[in-house]
């Protein structure tokens, strides 16, 4: 209602300006302007699983685990413990980390050594926004750690979302990691 | 004969003992009965004791479970509603830059400054409704006389319609650019900023008013921005230049207000694609001064493909009246290109040349630089770089002068 009225109201000879408001107006007011919205944690288990999510196991934070995490992330993962899902080769891991202000929760599924899936679960920032779709996560798919724990392939980051792409790197790191200390990683750590 | 007699009769009557104390020891049936029910109510003993444990055990893992739960509760964004603390966010970045410049002593420069120490302050009201804020100090010292200026660049509310519709009110950075809203040391290369968003665009350029901005799951996104405009100066030594319209929210006249929309495309990975017009009725916020209108289109790409970047924009103002027309000032413009290699993760090399045609005689150049940065981590930068400065008109009285120039700097964010 603002800007139509301002829109209107200011006298101008120039149309251009004025068509092109009137475009983006009309983007602002489409119907794809609806939002799929976010998948809850338990729909993202029931599709990772196919319906049957197995029960959840612990993997506690401490020791080398707690030290090996923090390296991973620059911090201390806030908790005592990490809940998974496992079953066969598979684990699926719901984790948070802060972008620029605010924590990013992304469901993640390992498959052996590699990243199966990524799904941002809550993205509560108003920047770095393209981290949510598939276009930015398919690029995840496949990844797997290097021997000093980094991906084992680049990322193509986003400019002016440097925080949040930072943030999903960390956890799937992260998520890879933690795999090889559950009993369904091929190659367990001692 | 008589002692082998005497230790046989002797070997005779004691060799049965063992048998008779054997037989003498061994419990009989009823002994046996009391035995087994002595040891059949110790087991039962041992299990209720057994059963007592394992109850303290699972009483035990409930209070271990709870206590567990209280503490990720307390640490976690799914716990209970968050403090004051927890709402509020704190961060910032700054610079610190070293310029040598050198033009054969007509304008030679050596000095060093903080170019800019930032804070940013956020609060999160509800899940939906924020306020965030940026405080700058440019220069280390503000103050009469000073170099420095201290700005509040940011202030304002935003609001989420939806998840992917937000409006805002209040002082915001405009939506123009590459380096206008991210600007943070550690994001691009070079120790001072490129000239071209800074004397065209002009970044950093904020101003005060209403915006909307939307995002689909296709990679588009667009903003929209009423906001208060640029007040051009018309007469002076910085007449028609863009950069000092700047108002900056500070008693701004608001005769004229500006229409900004923005088109951004980021669904392909690795790729931005964006362009901005911004229009004002009177860029002067002055009637009749010959200065009129004003209209900037600005459009940008960026493509990231492992190691290599590449940037490149242009933006240019076109801008109506008499006056701006005869000081040939009426057509603004500016472009760049650099691509960059990453290597490593730590360190990345770019070049960049960059033209422009600005108002002043010294506004108008063309640059080469050179110049690498080093992040020891992700969010510190050390930067050096080198460039080379062609005016078109040398004027030295107008401080329109070739030269070069070997900067280095620190930057941080957090």
């Amino acid at each position: 209602m603002l800007f139509c009225t301002a829109f209107f109201a200011t006298r101008t000879e120039n149309m251009l300006p004025r068509i092109l408001l009137l475009i983006l107006m009309l983007l602002a007011s489409s119907p794809l302007m609806a939002d799929a919205g976010y998948p809850s944690p338990e729909e993202f288990l029931g599709e990772s699983f196919a319906g049957a999510t197995p029960t959840p196991g612990v993997v506690w934070l401490q020791g080398d685990i707690q030290q090996v995490s923090s390296g991973i992330l620059g911090h201390a993962y806030p908790g005592l413990r990490l809940r998974y899902w496992g079953a066969g080769t598979r684990t699926a891991w719901i984790l948070e980390e802060v972008g620029k202000t605010k924590p990013i929760t992304v469901g993640l599924v390992v498959n052996g050594s590699e990243l199966e899936k990524i799904q941002v679960l809550a993205f509560r920032e108003s920047r770095g926004w393209e981290v949510r779709y598939p276009f930015f996560t398919d690029q995840f798919i496949g990844i797997g750690l290097a021997a000093d724990r980094q991906l084992n392939r680049s990322i193509d980051g986003i400019s002016g979302a440097t925080l949040s792409v930072r943030a999903l790197k960390k956890l799937a790191r992260l998520a890879l990691y933690l795999h090889t200390r559950t009993p369904y990683s091929d190659d367990p750590a001692p | 004969m008589k002692s082998f007699f005497m230790q046989a009769v002797l070997l005779a009557y004691l060799s049965p003992l063992p048998l008779l104390a054997a037989e003498k020891s061994a419990p009989g049936i009823e002994e046996l009965w009391k035995i087994i029910q002595q040891q059949q109510a110790e087991i039962e003993a041992l299990k209720r004791q057994q059963r007592d444990t394992s109850v303290q055990v699972e009483a035990t893992d409930a209070k271990a479970e709870a206590a567990v739960v209280a503490v990720e509760e307390s640490t976690t964004s799914n716990g209970t509603e968050p403090g004051w603390v927890n709402k509020m966010t704190i961060g910032g970045y700054g610079e610190l830059h070293y310029n040598n410049i050198n033009n054969d002593g007509v304008a030679d420069k050596n000095e060093i400054d903080f170019h800019r120490f930032v804070l940013f302050f956020g609060y999160e009201f509800t899940d939906k409704m924020r306020f965030y804020s940026e405080l700058e100090l440019e220069h280390a010292f503000a103050g009469d006389g000073k170099p420095g200026e201290v700005e509040l660049e940011q202030a304002y509310i935003e609001y989420d319609i939806r998840d992917n519709l937000q409006t805002r009110g209040g002082l915001f950075l405009m939506p123009v650019g590459i380096l206008n809203e991210t600007h943070e040391p550690n994001t691009f290369y070079g120790v001072e900023r490129n000239d071209v968003e800074n004397i065209i665009v002009p970044s950093t350029w904020w101003e005060a008013g209403g915006g909307l901005n939307g995002y689909y799951d296709n990679g588009i996104s667009w903003d929209l921005a009423l906001t208060s405009g640029l007040a051009i100066p018309t007469t002076g030594d910085n007449a028609f230049r863009v950069r000092s319209g700047r108002q900056k929210v500070a008693e701004a006249v608001a005769n004229d207000f500006a229409y900004t929309g923005r088109l951004k495309y980021t669904g392909i990975r690795g790729l931005e694609l964006a362009g901005t017009l911004n229009y004002q009725s009177d860029a002067s916020q002055v009637s009749g001064d010959g200065l009129d209108s004003g209209l900037l289109f600005e459009t940008h790409a960026i493509w990231q493909t492992g190691p290599f970047q590449l940037r490149a924009l242009y933006a240019g103002w076109d801008f109506d009246g008499a006056a701006v027309k005869a000081a040939d000032a009426d057509r603004q413009s500016g472009w760049y290109i650099e691509p960059s290699i990453r290597p490593w993760q730590q360190l990345g090399f770019y070049a960049r040349y960059e033209d422009l045609d600005g108002a002043r005689s010294r506004d108008r150049f063309s640059q080469w630089e050179v110049g690498a940065n080093y992040w020891p981590i992700e969010d510190v930068v050390l930067k050096a770089d080198f460039r080379d400065r062609s005016v078109d008109d040398v004027d030295p009285d107008a401080e329109s002068v070739d030269f070069t120039a070997f900067d280095l700097g620190i930057g941080y964010q957090f």
